[in-house]
């Protein structure tokens, strides 16, 4: 028989110390030994970071995602295109995460049930069947302690006998019925920067990652719009299904009938042309190069904020192999350092413009070992919030189709993304 | 638990009369193994209780999931299939899907359910029933489903029909010999117009009949007006099958380009547009010229349906898109993908990887495609080590005469990394830029050079690898390097760095004749520690010297090859005889034709490696973005092609220095150092087994390194290195003023306080501004990059009048190496004639006063068609006067051309805030001020269209402003950067206020000008 040219053939997941702990296959079964080509990779590559994602063996091709500590093995029979597959993988960890609010090896062995009657739902002979929350949510609904114990009482089910009207209708990721007394739209804006900010503190490289992501809990079925005072600003988007891409294009307004429940409705990148306002400066001087040790001396101030404080700053050092100890002082927050690791870690808190946070004191180097090449990467987190670095604003948000008057609100945030500064 | 089993099973669950069973107590711990339990399920089975077989079966489900055999219950399970609880028998199908193949017989009873439930007026029933029934894979139940697939392919409610597509593949699986009967359901359900639908249908065509490309005819436009609304998976598959179907049935929109133009016939001028896709296609390929090739209409409709689809959440959808349109979009608009690629790279890691992996093949063919992100690849310390790899590759692909300053400038950042694979992988890059572009050869070498005194040994190691390979590719003089190298043998002991360092001695003995023999005494001495690869360089070695320089070297040369004779390893012991053969012929063979012709065999010129992408063979592949392309094999397979096939006994030679060295942590051998670091210094005496030559060799070589380190001060290491062998004298290096090129790659120990500082006149995008600036940076006017790149070329001499040479010229908006003030002229050379065409350069120019030009490399031969680039860079002194130049090809001298500038592009992009924007626009008022009032044109009458026009127009940035109707711009003109502040006000009734405020008043009308007439058409 030829092998049929399906995508997805059986799943895996691994915990982190290795055990298949979960497998579930679309078609006849496959062998968990083929894993071992996976645990092969990864004693090659040690850091889970640098599992490729994509294995070939001789009759497979293994295709995983590494999330919550666990990896989810896919086993494929024939090439396909690797995108399809691990965005797939990832859609179904978010499903975990949305039905279980959280996804760990312990959640899902507790909710195998579920887990299982998902997997079945989301994947037809290793084909994507029905991956939106809200139509999952009607076929098999989220465990929660009051329905578990009212279905023993009862002998009810949590899964539903009815079709999701979802599926058949035009809009295919809103639940037909549904019902508030409260009917509710929050929209968070959230602007995350990138950037590599350079030894001399000039930026090499900034932009901004930004996403909206709503909260919704309007009856029937409202038509929203939402404009922005500058929608110039983007430079790229992306986009929930739901949003009618034609009138972005003409109009530059998100017209949408929204999914119920929570749900991210555009992601937006504001790239390199435009200027990104870096809301923080760090300056820094590290030398491993003195007799007994080192010296580290950190400062963070805040920049280009707008008059809004910089809160929850977290400054992140992956240091040198050699470094054994540290011995700082710091006048704000407190610090860390792993010997294991060998990270630092300064949590710092709020910065107060009127005492600047600083770190300073001694590194202990391993004796013997010549001078550290190579000075490490500042990682820095921070959260500023009600500010949208980029300038965004929302205009405003209409509804038709609906009669009611519902409650609106927008929360813009800051945050720092993938935000370095070299040493 | 018997007793109960009188009741029907029929009941309904009423539950709650069962207390004892509701509770028990194994319920919470489905995962213990005892085996015997098995029993205690099958009694929960049998038993009327629902919520005990609820129990029981979510159990069997646990041990399922685990992967343990819970076949035996199979009986058991399967008479459950007939429950009236939804969850208990959906866990039924579950059980029954998993373990039907291997109890078939057993399976077969539970068919009739579902026949029956197929008839069931309930539609979620119905496609449950068949969606189990074709997952059971029991080959005697295939006339059963073919049966149901036709009659749910017709079904009132199109998810049945769904799932009718779904079982297809399942089915024909199963038994192949149904395909033509299961092509009649997959013709009707492609004929489906619901979006649910389609889908499913075009995965199960994929899947059953691919070939039968004629099923898509019709329904191609259906399919691409539909492909919207569909679900993003289905959306892939769509996507992927019209990729396919396009490719094989419309017109490569860029195959004229791809240097066919001699193919061209001028004379059938034929633009007859017939919107037949069938017919015709191959006529028409034919008698398309390039200029009256427009796109069929349903080829159209493709490109247009699936643009928005870029901007779907879903990686694999957009990925699909840019795989489309990298196959079938006309070159000029394949752009359109690299942005919403670029937003993948945000994605999880594993999404990111595979993205940069196909752009780092697509930049191997469109390099301009990618320019414009060129900083969304720079490399954090944080990306893991094969994410960094690939942006460095990519990184590598994208430089340009014109980026490459920014590039070796990330580069040099890089190679402090504490991530040993990836500062290797820096070094080949800087190599690689090194060969690929010539201005900066020198620089990146000298800078490889000064990494060879790196404390690191890795880095030195990797570095002698590069620098054999870049001295192979440039034949000019290098004596002091290879000397400088030779001297490396005695500390480097990373083997593929020894072997690299031989294989050159031997290569270029003729320029080292004192010092390659006692590198080679040396060896001698070392030879039976050496690894194999070592051994085999020795070898080589001691081979090209005996037949360069005989007298010196054949009792060393016979002292190795006795050696090599008794080695343990049998290659070497291979070699040896072999190549003994060569050098000491066995009695009676002293004639024979191999060792007469020695010399040539050893010591002919062998090609230069070529250091490129290894994406650039595989991009056909890869960027089919299949899965293999992590294949770890492939990258061996490219490496080794790399090797250039010398036709010399040599190829095994080449290879070693081409391996994607992986880097031995070996320590250095102290003793060994010791050893020789005296022989280094200045004593000779004590060799008792030297040659009288070897007094001269050491002397000459002393003289050579104190003559090279009070001459060169390129070379610091030479210096560190006899300070730790002996003590001698040691002074300071002076640095020397450097050059822009030098200070590029300053490799060199930089004291962290010093950062490597831009001169000014490169003042591209990245001038790092001093610590002590930085708060005023967000007040002050900063070099941006451009946001929009010109794709147009305009033919600056054509093949008539260049004698078959072709040459078109293009702005690329990037600041030129040369000096911040020049605009850059990208210049493609394509060869249309017979002959090979030799020494291409400019020849004479004739600049207006103030004007200066830096011309392109000289390129020595371009063969028939081939195409190759140069750059050139004009300091038009803000003037739109033309330069004209003369193009010598050869002896030939007059090919004059003309390059006139668009005002636009005298303009280099600059941002600042707003307020800075208004302040200077303020003070540039009255004559400085051009403003007029155009009309706009309905189909450019949003802003962003506005903005793409300016873009067009002159390289100038938009600044992000408050006022959402004022369009604000800037630039700065490239020689006497004067401000270009550009306002367009959108007013009513589709109007637009343009002003342009600059010093310089011709610049500023002229710019006007320009733009206005790009917005009215």
């Amino acid at each position: 028989m030829v092998s049929s040219i399906n995508m997805i053939h059986s799943l895996f997941i691994i915990n982190s110390s290795g055990d298949v702990f979960m497998e579930k296959h679309w078609k006849s079964v496959v062998s968990r030994s083929v894993c071992d080509y996976f645990f092969d990779q990864q004693r090659k590559v040690g850091n889970p970071e640098d599992m490729p994602p994509v294995i070939a063996t001789p009759h497979h091709y293994l295709i995983s995602i590494h999330r919550c500590c666990m990896f989810f093995v896919a086993v494929c029979m024939t090439e396909v295109p690797p995108l399809f597959v691990s965005e797939f993988l990832h859609r179904v960890v978010d499903t975990f995460e949305d039905y279980f609010s959280e996804c760990t090896e312990s959640i899902i062995k507790e909710h195998y049930v579920v887990v299982y009657e998902l997997l079945d739902e989301m994947l037809d002979n290793g084909f994507p069947l029905a991956t939106e929350s809200n139509i999952l949510k009607e076929l098999i609904k989220p465990p929660n302690i009051l329905r578990t114990i009212a279905n023993t009482v009862t002998g009810k089910s949590n899964v539903s006998a009815t079709l999701p009207s979802g599926q058949l209708s035009n809009v295919p990721w809103r639940r037909t019925g549904v019902k508030y007394t409260n009917n509710e739209a929050y929209f968070d804006v959230v602007e995350e920067v990138d950037a590599i900010i350079d030894k001399a503190g000039s930026t090499v490289f900034a932009e901004i990652q930004g996403y909206i992501d709503c909260c919704i809990k309007l009856s029937g079925m409202p038509d929203l719009t939402l404009s922005f005072m500058n929608p110039r600003l983007f430079d790229d988007v992306s986009f929930h299904p739901c949003v009618r891409f034609k009138r972005w294009e003409s109009e530059r307004i998100l017209s949408f009938i929204p999914p119920d429940g929570n749900f991210r409705l555009m992601s937006y990148h504001i790239g390199s042309q435009n200027i990104v306002a870096i809301p923080i400066y760090v300056r820094h001087n590290i030398s491993f190069r003195e007799a007994g040790g080192g010296r580290l001396d950190i400062t963070v101030g805040p920049k280009q904020t707008i008059g809004r404080t910089v809160e929850s700053v977290m400054i992140e050092i992956p240091m040198p192999k050699a470094v054994l100890n540290c011995s700082l002082v710091p006048n704000q927050g407190k610090y860390s350092f792993d010997p294991v690791s060998k990270v630092l870690i300064w949590d710092v808190g709020r910065i107060d413009t009127a005492k600047l946070p600083s770190l300073r004191g001694t590194i202990n180097l391993q004796s013997g070992t010549t001078a550290v090449e190579s000075n490490p990467a500042i990682n820095v987190q921070f959260t500023i919030s009600q500010l949208a670095v980029s300038g965004l604003k929302v205009n405003r948000l209409d509804m038709y189709g609906e009669k009611y008057k519902p409650f609106k609100g927008v929360k813009y945030i800051t945050k720092a993304g993938r935000f370095q500064i070299r040493m | 638990m018997a007793s109960n089993g009188s009741y029907s099973n029929e009941r309904p669950s009423s539950g709650g009369d069962a207390p004892e069973y509701a509770t028990d107590p194994a319920s919470g711990s489905f995962f213990h193994s005892d085996y015997k339990k098995h029993e205690d399920l099958k009694q929960m089975l049998d038993s009327n209780k629902d919520s005990l077989k609820l129990e029981a079966m979510k159990r069997i489900i646990g041990m399922v999931a685990k992967g343990r055999d819970a076949s035996d219950l199979f009986p058991a399970v399967v008479k459950n299939v007939v429950s009236k609880n939804i969850e208990v028998k959906k866990l039924v199908y579950v059980y029954l899907v998993r373990y039907a193949e291997e109890q078939q017989d057993l399976a077969l009873l539970s068919i009739s359910t579902f026949q029956r439930a197929l008839k069931d007026p309930n539609q979620l029933i119905r496609a449950s029933a068949l969606r189990v029934l074709s997952s059971i894979r029991v080959p005697m139940i295939v006339p059963i489903v073919m049966l149901a697939i036709k009659d749910s392919a017709s079904d009132m409610s199109p998810y049945v029909r769904k799932t009718a597509a779904h079982a297809i593949p399942k089915l024909y699986s199963l038994d192949q010999e149904q395909k033509e009967e299961l092509i009649h359901v997959i013709e009707k359900l492609l004929s489906d117009k619901t979006t649910l639908v389609v889908g499913s249908a075009v995965m199960a065509f994929e899947e059953v009949c691919p070939e039968r490309i004629d099923l898509i005819h019709k329904n191609y436009r259906k399919l691409c007006n539909l492909l919207v609304d569909v679900d993003e998976w289905g959306q892939v598959i769509i996507i992927n099958m019209l990729t396919r179907y396009a490719r094989t049935q419309f017109t490569d929109p860029n195959a004229d380009d791809a240097g066919e133009e001699s193919q061209n016939k001028p004379f059938y001028d034929d633009d007859g547009d017939d919107d037949e896709e069938d017919d015709g296609e191959e006529q028409k390929k034919e008698e398309k010229t390039k200029k009256t090739y427009t796109l069929d209409p349903d080829h159209r409709l493709l490109l247009r349906n699936t643009k928005p689809l870029l901007q779907s959440r879903n990686a694999s959808v957009v990925m699909g898109v840019a795989q489309l349109y990298h196959h079938l979009a006309p070159r000029s608009e394949v752009m359109v993908v690299a942005k919403a690629l670029i937003r993948l790279l945000r994605s999880h890691r594993e999404v990111q990887s595979v993205v940069l992996n196909c752009i780092a093949s697509i930049s191997t063919l469109r390099k301009g495609m990618f320019e414009p992100f060129l900083k969304s690849f720079f490399v954090r310390t944080s990306d893991p080590t094969h994410i960094k790899l690939l942006k460095l590759e990519i990184l590598t692909n994208l430089a340009t005469e014109t980026s490459i300053s920014v590039i070796l400038r990330e580069f040099q950042t890089y190679i402090s990394s504490h991530d040993k694979e990836f500062v290797a992988a820096a070094i080949q890059a800087i190599g690689r830029c090194a060969s690929n572009i010539k201005e900066v050869t020198d620089s990146c070498l000298s800078g490889l050079v000064s990494l060879l005194s790196n404390r690191d040994e890795a880095v030195v190691a990797e570095s002698v690898v590069v620098i054999k390979k870049l001295l192979q590719t440039q034949p000019s003089e290098h004596k002091d390097i290879i000397i400088h190298m030779a001297k490396l043998v005695d500390f480097i002991a990373v083997p593929q760095a020894r072997a690299s360092i031989l294989w050159l001695l031997g290569e270029y003995s003729d320029r080292v004749p004192k010092i390659a023999p006692d590198v080679l005494r040396k060896m001698s001495k070392t030879f039976i520690n050496e690894e194999d690869i070592v051994k085999l360089q020795i070898l080589n070695l001691a081979v090209k010297l005996y037949l360069t320089n005989p007298k010196q070297t054949k009792l060393l040369c016979q002292y190795v090859f006795s050696l090599a004779r008794y080695d343990q390893n049998y290659d070497i012991r291979d070699r040896a005889r072999f190549l003994r053969q060569f050098i000491f012929p066995s009695a009676g063979l002293e004639n024979s034709k191999l060792a007469k012709h020695a010399k040539k065999i050893f010591l002919a010129t062998k090609p230069a490696p070529v250091l490129e992408s290894k994406f650039k063979d595989s991009e056909e592949e890869s960027s089919e973005e299949g899965t293999s392309e992590e294949d770890d094999s492939s990258e061996v397979e490219e490496s080794s092609r790399e090797e250039s096939e010398s036709g010399s006994l040599e190829s095994d030679i080449q290879e070693l220095g081409e391996r994607k060295g992986k880097m031995v942590d070996t320590k250095p051998k102290n003793n060994e150092v010791k050893k020789s670091g005296k022989a280094d210094s200045n004593e000779t005496s004590e060799e008792s087994d030297s040659d009288e030559a070897e007094d001269d060799s050491s002397e000459e070589e002393e003289t050579d390194s104190s003559e090279s380190s009070s001459n060169d001060k390129r070379r610091p290491p030479v210096k560190k290195l006899h300070a730790r062998t002996a003590n001698d004298d040691n002074p300071t290096p002076e640095p020397k003023p450097k050059s822009n090129l030098d200070l590029l790659l300053e490799l060199d120990d930089v004291p962290p306080a010093i950062t490597p500082v831009l001169t000014p006149s490169l003042g591209g995008f990245l001038t790092p501004l001093s610590a002590s600036v930085m708060p005023v940076t967000s007040a002050s006017v900063q070099p941006a990059s451009p946001s929009f790149i010109p794709l147009k070329t305009t033919e600056l001499l054509n093949k008539i009048s260049g004698r078959g040479l072709h040459v078109l010229s293009r702005f690329t908006r990037s600041p030129h190496l040369f000096s911040p003030a020049m605009v850059s002229v990208e210049l493609t050379f394509t060869n249309l004639g017979t002959e090979e065409l030799k020494d291409i350069r400019v020849s004479q120019k004739t600049l207006p006063a103030g004007m200066s030009m830096h011309d392109f490399a000289t390129i020595s031969v371009l063969p028939v068609n081939a195409t190759l680039p140069g750059t050139i860079g004009v300091d038009f002194n803000d003037s739109t006067q033309p330069v004209s130049f003369t193009l010598a090809v050869g002896e030939v001298q007059h090919n004059q051309v003309t390059i006139k500038a668009p005002v636009g592009e005298l303009i280099r992009a600059v941002t600042m805030p707003e307020p800075l924007f208004i302040s200077e626009q303020s003070k540039l008022r009255g004559m400085n001020e051009h403003s007029a009032v155009v009309n706009l044109l309905p189909s450019c009458n949003d802003q962003k269209t506005v903005c793409q026009r300016v873009f067009e127009v002159s390289n100038v940035a938009a600044i992000p402003s408050v006022d959402s109707k004022c369009l604000r711009f800037a630039g700065q003109t490239l020689s006497s950067k004067s401000l270009v502040l550009v306002t367009i006000k959108i007013l009513e009734n589709d109007q637009a206020n343009i002003s342009v405020n600059c010093e310089k008043m011709v610049v500023g009308s002229m710019l006007l000008n320009e733009i206005k007439s790009h917005l009215r058409d």
